[in-house]
């Protein structure tokens, strides 16, 4: 009685104790980046200025398509600071102000901020409204000044202000009435007090304001129509005149604004360029006295001579792109050219006024799978022999960056892993005799004090600077980055796909690029649009030669209904294997659980009209295909009319090509949402290869549960259309969020759940027979995480061990989704402090350890949380038995533990997905999360209890056992002895 | 050990889910907050076996009554009819449920007391749903999506293998989701299983044996907000941890059992003392066997 009575308390004291330490995954400061890396970008590069001020001559500024703003260093290229403006908040402009201040146009032309450009703090943040939307102009004259202010001239939204540079107070403000008025271009001409702003109104009609720039006094105001109308593009040749082309692109117009009045000057394309065809476009520059235009792969360069007369200077058939110019001396402006030529690229710097003189020019070799040059920006610096030096940064296709200068690749910048589409992971290659690519420690002098260094370490001994030595030597292990596959399946690549369509394979080690390859161009498809990435072959028992290889889903176009491209490459070496243009467009994809003899596994491919393609096109898969006819079935969802439907397959195509691997397909189940009730957010099916290792859950008091695991349910979550709007949009009472589980064979609704005063957006995540997901309860004025899991009653009668036993259960059963199911639900919510951008879980190769939820907070860093506090059976008071079996007491709020971050100190900016692979040691999986920025790391969420930790000391168990040993016979030797002498006795 | 345990609590979950079910009642209860209007109207998920005569269900050919008399104000009297097709066949007519329209208060409109009548098949029907249990084919139902204004924006469309559904007769099961007037889903098939080597298999009698369910959504349980019972809780807590009078043994046992062992230890020892000089020479002279039989266990008190 009083053992018992001590030791209810000990094991409630161990329980809590274990409770509390499980979920904690901290690591020690030392360990970061052992297993762990990060990587920042900032994305494809919209526009670039470089500090001309002393201190500042070392940094680029730069905007992107990421709506990320930052500094680089020139001379390494690394990121001095960086901001990411959210996702709604695009950048419009950015430029220097002052030497010092670094002012960005953003959202539309409603937020103009300033940094400071040492350190990137803001100074200040103004927000300009206007009368309507329109272009967004950002305009910072250098020597233009209102009572010693410097100003900012932004045309945003209909309307001119100008602000003071200092504190961003706006000076004046000038609304430009005219309904259909779109400005193009803000033009101060240099020395006087006046600014131009010239645009068109109604299609045909050329405008000029001129505007006193102290007070913003409208001085004159002029118009000019031209019958056949313009095209929106205009480029600035000088700051009197713009050229811009007519709406058939066939016409240039030279349109001057000198004093006050417009004149156009007409000049037929065809009589510059006598084999012009098809519409010209002109690609808006600011290059005195040269503009460019366009015509089919033709870029023509023209020169501005005298008035409104035009002289073709070059035509090339070379991708080309031209800088702004850049002024380098008193009426001098210089500017770049850069053209892409086979594995070339030609530069040139020209200046402005003499087109036939080449300040420089190089040729430098480029790296095919970078593409050709999308952009380039122009910087000078004086050479030690005090002539012009020019640096280029030029932005590929691939959306690297790199900086060119004396004919070299200064550094380079991989910008295009700043978007990532898909992901998926790949083995690497096994390790064969002589194959090995480790390199060992190749001097015996540097092994040597690598050894000394690290016994310092565990003697203590070591000062910070070893301290620091010991670090850098762990984290460059080799043994990490090698090229070969290890026993733990910790080292694997990662596959990832851009929005420049380029794959890259980096290596879980240390994220290096292994190989990356640029998606293939073919006539028939100038710009395939990379969408989806799936595995196609993966070997692993048979046809173990085989490399194993991706398939990429790309469109060629914009429009859904584009034809597809399929490219199969191969991820030990980056080669495309093979490349198909497709007659039809790509809708869906569905891997099939099916593989043919060389393990590359069927897809079927649904096109617009609904028919449905199998890959690959062999007569060995389409016989394991037909086998199968009958049991293939999907879904689609028209999130835009709130319908899911579902389709089976049914007869071969009925066309007049005679196409054995296409079919019809027909509709079997549909939902429909009441339009005006429900709409759909969110939609979460199952991981297609997720493990589970147990289907019964034996819960507190002996009892076995059944999980219902199909691989064919989807989650769907609808809200009242009404909440579509932003926060404050709705009241409590008229918002609702209904979660569904959908069988998608039968279009059973398994289960339908109201949450009131709910209100989206919904992140959800599903495993196994779970489905966590996340909203915004409005009544409660907090976020919420709700959990349901589904349990299987046909099955439940299976818990008699004799039947077991005597194989008089239905277990084994094939089990058909046509019979009525037998479920039974279980859900609880939870608030939880932070909004998500991701859910993910962790993965693991047999499913046996516990799951743990990844959540991307909306601070951009990763926090797992224990499954355990997402268990619909927590309870104010468990029992004895439920607390034994690990069920914490319930709480209103899921813990946030500062240490559970797997992020810990660093930030994926712009996080976007999570991705888990699980690696080959059942403790552990790979995580990789993805944004502007790339973070991975490994996750042991129960522990690494099926193998010693890195830090285990092996010297210590060792001494322990000699010292044993040598105890055992220093005893056994003394005992000896005295029985001898007590025998002597 | 562990088999016993799991016997007896199966035994016991059987027994009381029998009996649970002739209440028509979902076993473990967990549903029991759930939002239903018409509770006891539809009963609903017996396993075949336990299935209770329920007022939903319609044998077909129905008896179909008017109750105009005892009609609410609120309340009105709809029809919309199901739509069925064989294989890939047209859609053609195949029944008729009726309904009550109840409006509420609030302005929400719900049905109750759903009655269906289901056509019975023509002999050219039944050569088709023969031909669709030979090739093993699809079954396919439709309603509308709106029962107001059929067919609304879209027909709900439901299909079974052919093969799920003759027993006796022909057994089919409607579980309707509706959202007020809306038809959301229909889900239909066999009532029990349909285990998957689908047999061929003609029914004997070509009638449908029809049971119908309407399902509304169910009330999300709200996320518990506890302040009071948290301080509850942790009351309960303290009182397990701490009981408020523990004897004296109970608190200092761990240092009181260390204690006693030490002066068991010393009290032997000094109880061996006098007795290993008494023997310490009678083995010297000469019974060195004896000795060591006796040495034994006072060298280990000594060694302890």
């Amino acid at each position: 009685m009083a053992i018992r009575s001590f030791f209810i308390p000990f094991l409630l004291f161990v329980l809590c104790f274990c409770s509390s330490l499980s979920p904690v995954l901290s690591l020690y400061e030392d360990q970061v980046g052992l297993m762990d890396w990060h990587q920042q970008y900032i994305g494809k590069v919209k526009q670039a200025v470089f500090s001309t001020q002393k201190t500042g001559r070392r940094r680029v500024i730069v905007s992107t398509e990421e709506n990320v703003i930052a500094s680089l260093d020139l001379r390494h290229g690394e990121i001095f600071w960086r901001h990411l403006l959210g996702s709604n908040d695009v950048i419009n402009g950015i430029d220097i102000g002052l030497g010092k201040y670094v002012i960005t146009l953003s959202s539309g032309g409603s937020i103009l901020r300033s940094w400071n450009l040492p350190d990137g703090q803001m100074v200040w943040e103004s927000f300009l409204q206007g009368p309507k939307h329109s272009k967004s102009l950002l305009l910072v004259p250098t020597n233009l000044k209102i009572e010693k202010d410097n100003v900012i001239v932004v045309f945003s939204n209909g309307r001119l202000h100008a602000v003071s540079c200092i504190d961003g107070e706006v000076l004046w403000k000038k609304d430009f009435e005219a309904e259909s008025f779109e400005a193009q271009q803000v033009i101060q001409p240099s020395g006087s007090d006046l600014i131009y702003v010239v645009g068109f109104s109604a299609s045909s009609q050329f405008k000029m304001y001129q505007i006193n720039a102290r007070n913003g006094e409208l001085l004159k105001h002029e118009s000019a129509t031209f019958s056949s109308g313009f095209l929106r593009e205009v480029s600035l040749v000088s700051s009197e005149m713009v050229v811009a082309l007519d709406s058939t692109g066939s016409i240039l117009l030279a349109i001057s604004f000198q004093n006050g009045e417009i004149s156009f000057q007409e000049t037929p394309i065809s009589n510059l360029v006598e084999d012009s065809s098809g519409p010209a476009v002109i690609i808006p520059l600011s290059v005195p006295g040269i503009f460019v235009i366009k015509t089919n792969s033709v870029t023509i360069f023209i020169k501005v001579i005298g008035k409104g007369k035009f002289e073709v200077v070059e035509k090339t058939n070379h991708e080309t792109a031209v800088s702004n110019a850049l002024p380098i001396s008193e009426g001098q402006q210089a500017f770049a050219l850069v053209q892409h030529a086979g594995s070339e690229i030609h530069l040139a710097v020209k200046l402005a006024h003499d087109w036939d003189d080449n300040l420089l020019k190089e040729s430098i070799k480029m790296d095919q799978q970078r593409g050709i040059p999308h952009k380039v920006f122009i910087n000078n610096y004086i050479r030690t022999d005090r002539s012009h030096g020019f640096r280029l940064l030029i932005v590929m296709e691939d959306h690297s960056l790199l900086l060119l200068q004396q004919g070299a690749v200064v550094w380079s910048r991989e910008d295009g892993l700043a978007s990532i589409i898909d992901v998926t992971a790949s083995e690497l290659p096994l390790e064969r005799d002589g194959v090995s690519v480790a390199k060992v420690e190749h001097n015996l002098f540097e092994w040597l004090k690598g050894h000394m260094l690290k016994l310092k370490g565990t003697l203590m001994l070591a000062s910070p600077k070893d301290v620091a030595a010991i670090q850098s030597m762990r984290i460059k292990s080799s043994e990490k980055s090698k090229m070969t596959r290890d026993h733990n399946g910790f080292r694997k690549l990662l596959i990832v796909l851009t929005r420049a369509g380029k794959l890259f394979a980096l290596h879980t080690g240390d994220g290096r690029v292994v190989w990356s390859h640029l998606l293939h161009k073919s006539e028939a498809c100038q710009s395939p649009i990379g969408l989806n990435l799936y595995q196609w072959q993966v070997p692993h028992h048979h046809a173990l030669d085989e490399n194993p290889s991706v398939l990429v889903i790309s469109r060629c176009g914009p429009s859904s209904d584009a034809p597809g491209v399929l490219s199969f490459v191969d991820t030990y070496t980056g080669k495309e294997l093979n490349s198909l243009s497709l007659i039809h467009a790509v809708v869906q994809v569905i891997p099939l659980p099916y593989t043919d003899s060389t393990e590359q596994r069927l897809h079927l491919l649904v096109d617009s009209d609904k028919h449905a393609h199998l890959y690959p096109k062999t007569s060995e898969a389409l016989s394991i295909f037909k086998h199968e006819f009958s049991n293939i079935y999907w879904y689609s969802v028209e999130d835009h009319n709130g319908i899911i439907k579902g389709h089976a397959l049914k007869c071969m195509c009925i066309g007049e090509v005679v196409d054995e691997f296409c079919f019809d397909t027909r509709d079997l189940w549909s939902v429909v949402f009441p339009s005006e009730s429900e709409k759909i957010i969110a939609t979460v099916p199952r991981k297609l290869n997720e493990v589970v290792h147990t289907q019964a859950k034996v819960i507190a008091d002996q009892d076995v549960m059944y999980k219902y695991i199909s691989r064919n349910i989807l989650f769907v979550a609808t809200v009242a259309p009404k909440c579509s709007g932003g926060i404050g949009s709705v009241t409590p009472e008229e918002s609702w969020l209904v979660a569904y589980l959908i069988d998608t064979v039968t279009g059973r609704i398994l289960h339908r759940v109201t949450h009131h005063g709910a209100r989206g957006p919904v992140h959800a995540v599903f495993s196994e027979n779970w489905v966590v997901y996340h909203y915004f309860n409005l009544r409660a004025h907090r976020y919420e995480m709700s959990v349901i899991e589904i349990y299987d009653q046909s099955r439940a009668d299976n818990k008699d061990v004799w039947k077991l036993v005597f194989g008089k259960h239905n277990l084994t059963s094939p089990i058909s989704l046509f019979s009525r199911p037998e479920v039974i639900t279980k859900s609880q919510s939870y608030f939880f402090t932070h909004s998500v951008k991701a859910i993910a879980v962790t993965s693991t190769a047999k499913g046996i350890t516990s799951e743990q939820l990844l959540i991307g907070t909306i601070g951009d860093q990763v926090l797992a949380l224990d499954k355990r506090f997402l268990d619909p059976r927590r309870s104010v008071n468990p029992t004895q038995a439920e607390k034994e079996e690990g069920i914490i007491p319930l709480t209103d709020s899921l813990p946030i533990i500062p240490q559970s971050y797997i992020t810990h100190a660093l930030r994926v900016e712009g996080l976007r997905g999570i991705i888990t692979v699980p690696a080959k040691l059942e403790s552990t999986t790979l995580v990789f999360a993805h944004g502007v920025d790339l973070f991975f790391t490994q996750l042991a969420p129960s522990r690494t209890y099926d193998s010693l930790t890195e830090d285990f000391s092996y010297a210590l168990l060792l001494i322990t056992i000699v010292a044993l040993v040598a105890a055992i016979i220093v005893t056994w030797r003394l005992s000896e002895r005295k029985e001898l002498q007590d025998k002597w006795r | 050990m562990k088999s016993v345990k799991v016997v007896v609590p199966f035994l016991l979950t059987l027994t009381l889910s029998l009996s649970l079910f002739s209440f028509s009642f979902p076993s473990f209860g967990f549903q029991s907050d759930e939002l239903l209007v018409d509770d006891e109207e539809f009963s609903l998920e017996g396993s075949p076996q336990h299935r209770s005569p329920e007022p939903v269900l319609t044998r077909s050919p129905p008896v179909t009554r008017k109750r105009h008399s005892d009609l609410d104000s609120s309340d009105s009297k709809i029809q919309f009819s199901l739509d069925h097709a064989f294989g890939d066949s047209d859609f053609s007519p195949a029944g008729t449920f009726s309904a009550r329209l109840k409006t509420w208060s609030h302005g929400g409109q719900t049905l109750t007391k759903l009655r269906f009548s289901r056509n019975s098949f023509s002999n050219e029907d039944k050569e088709k749903f023969k031909n669709l249990l030979k090739s093993d084919d699809f079954y396919r139902i439709r309603l509308p999506s709106n029962v107001l204004s059929p067919p609304g924006r879209d027909f709900v469309i439901s299909s079974v293998k052919a093969r799920c559904l003759p027993r006796e007769g022909l057994d089919e099961h409607f579980v309707i989701h509706m959202e007020g007037v809306n038809v959301l889903a229909v889900n239909y098939g066999s009532p029990g299983s349909c285990p998957y080597p689908r047999n061929l298999k003609f029914p004997a009698k070509w009638s449908f044996n029809s049971h119908t369910v309407l399902k509304n959504s169910e009330q999300a349980p709200r996320a518990p907000v506890f302040t009071e019972e948290i301080l509850g809780g942790e009351n309960a807590e303290s009182e397990v941890v701490q009981p408020p009078e523990r004897s004296f043994w109970a608190k200092y046992w761990m240092y009181l059992i260390p204690l006693g062992l030490i002066i068991m230890n010393a009290v032997t020892q000094a109880m061996n003392m006098p007795e290993e000089q008494a023997s310490g020479q009678a083995p010297a002279q000469g019974q060195p066997s004896a000795g060591a039989v006796q040495r034994g266990p006072s060298s280990a008190a000594r060694r302890r």
